[in-house]
């Protein structure tokens, strides 16, 4: 029976984190991103686990106290959060649900698998807001660090692009 | 994880400060471009840049405290280790501390760093040190954007008007002489890259990479012979890392302890 309970436990915590929102990119839930790798019930210690996505994010320190704030509101008041730097986060660990929210906000999702050699020569990002496949780049570093700049050919519009990371 | 590593040789604590003053340094100077560079995009691109290694340096300061604590017994933390300690203590290649410059010569420190970063990370990733080959791992998916931004730079300056390929070849005799400390081994390095012939494997690898990228920009080599600078890693440093401190330092020398 008790292992239900902390299951249960476990469950109603991965809940509280899909309202947890990146304060960079507001659609996104630290869930959306796939940064969170585990979270560990002990008695009334809880224990999360979270990747950071690049080293000098400054939204990490903030999602971090999110995710605090956020648990404690809930009635969890001894909450540890470690950071586990390997593996390294991937953009691979962005739910499906994560890249559409972050189309329909603007923002084009990344397009490959893998961060590999060919990644560049052969990389087409479709334009969030017309669809169209013809677009360029206008930069490989954009508003944040996860974020490279585009220009759409057919409809004009600048957009930022997640970077397969 | 995060503070501690559970097994597995240790890195030596020099060495961990080594590489966290490195890019601690790197991405201070770097971040004198902001509001500086020469479009609104490459702007951006040099201080992401610069971010990315600050963050890194976090990564390795944070580690370093660690080890620093159970080696002297005294607390420390990834801020007493980045604004407590004096110049002579600093490790970092004297490459780092050098002024910017113009953005060309900004450029090639960049390529020169950021592909020696590159090589010694592919090593470091397959220490035993496991948190040094985590923030190894984590880091280079970033520097390999570093190597290729900084690489297509150094081709468009070298292989562009008379003009900027003149200021690329100063830079690039100017810098030269700093290039040669990075595969210098110092007590602490030792044995720590797999194999005997670790940093001269990594001297080899940068050197064909540098090589390459150069002559495609139409730059020319300076001498093999070239005199060689040296002393960063010994604490031994330009007049230019004082300034860099004075100004970085000076919140916590006036307001020990001051938060925000």
């Amino acid at each position: 029976m008790e292992t239900l309970v902390i299951n249960h436990t476990e469950e109603r915590i991965w809940k509280i984190l899909e309202e947890v929102y990146d304060p960079e990119i507001p659609v996104l839930s630290v869930i959306d991103l796939g940064i969170v790798r585990s979270v560990n019930t002990n008695n009334d210690q809880i224990e999360i686990n979270i990747t950071p996505t690049y080293s000098g994010c400054p939204a990490m320190d903030v999602i971090s106290m999110n995710i605090r704030m956020a648990l404690i509101q809930n009635g969890f008041n001894d909450v540890i959060i470690r950071q586990q730097l390997s593996p390294a986060w991937t953009t691979d660990w962005m739910t499906e649900i994560g890249k559409q929210k972050l189309t329909s906000y603007g923002i084009a999702p990344p397009v490959s698998k893998t961060f590999d050699k060919e990644y560049f020569e052969n990389l087409v990002v479709p334009c969030p807001l017309c669809r169209s496949k013809n677009t360029r780049m206008i930069s490989e570093f954009g508003s944040t660090s996860c974020k490279a700049l585009f220009q759409c050919n057919d409809c004009l519009e600048p957009f930022d692009y997640f970077k397969c990371h | 994880m995060h503070t501690q590593s559970t097994e597995g040789n240790v890195i030596h604590l020099d060495h961990a400060l080594h590489l966290a003053d490195n890019s601690l340094i790197m991405g201070h100077r770097l971040s004198e471009w902001t509001g500086k560079g020469p479009t609104l995009e490459q702007d951006i691109a040099i201080t992401n840049i610069s971010l990315d290694l600050i963050g890194q340096a976090r990564n390795f300061y944070q580690y370093a405290a660690t080890l620093s604590e159970s080696k002297n017994g005294q607390p420390a933390t990834e801020d007493t280790l980045a604004y407590l300690r004096d110049a002579h203590e600093f490790k970092n290649l004297l490459i780092t501390e050098l002024p910017n410059g113009h953005w060309g010569k900004s450029i090639l420190k960049i390529f020169f760093f950021s592909t020696l970063q590159y090589f010694v990370y592919q090593k470091l990733i397959y220490i035993s040190d496991q948190q040094i080959s985590a923030i190894a791992e984590k880091s280079l998916k970033e520097i390999a954007y570093h190597v290729r931004w900084s690489s297509e730079w150094v081709l468009r300056l070298g292989d562009g008007t008379e003009e900027s390929h003149m200021k690329i070849q100063e830079a690039l005799d100017d810098l030269w002489p700093y290039t040669g400390e990075m595969f210098e081994p110092v007590d602490w390095e030792n044995g720590l890259y797999s194999g005997e012939k670790g940093l001269q494997s990594i001297q080899e690898d940068w050197t064909k990479k540098v090589s390459e990228v150069l002559k495609e920009a139409t730059l020319t080599l300076p001498d093999a012979d070239t005199w060689m600078q040296s002393g960063g890693k010994k604490g031994v440093h330009k007049e230019h890392l004082g300034y860099i401190l004075t100004e970085m330092q000076f919140l916590q020398r006036a307001y020990p302890g001051c938060e925000w």
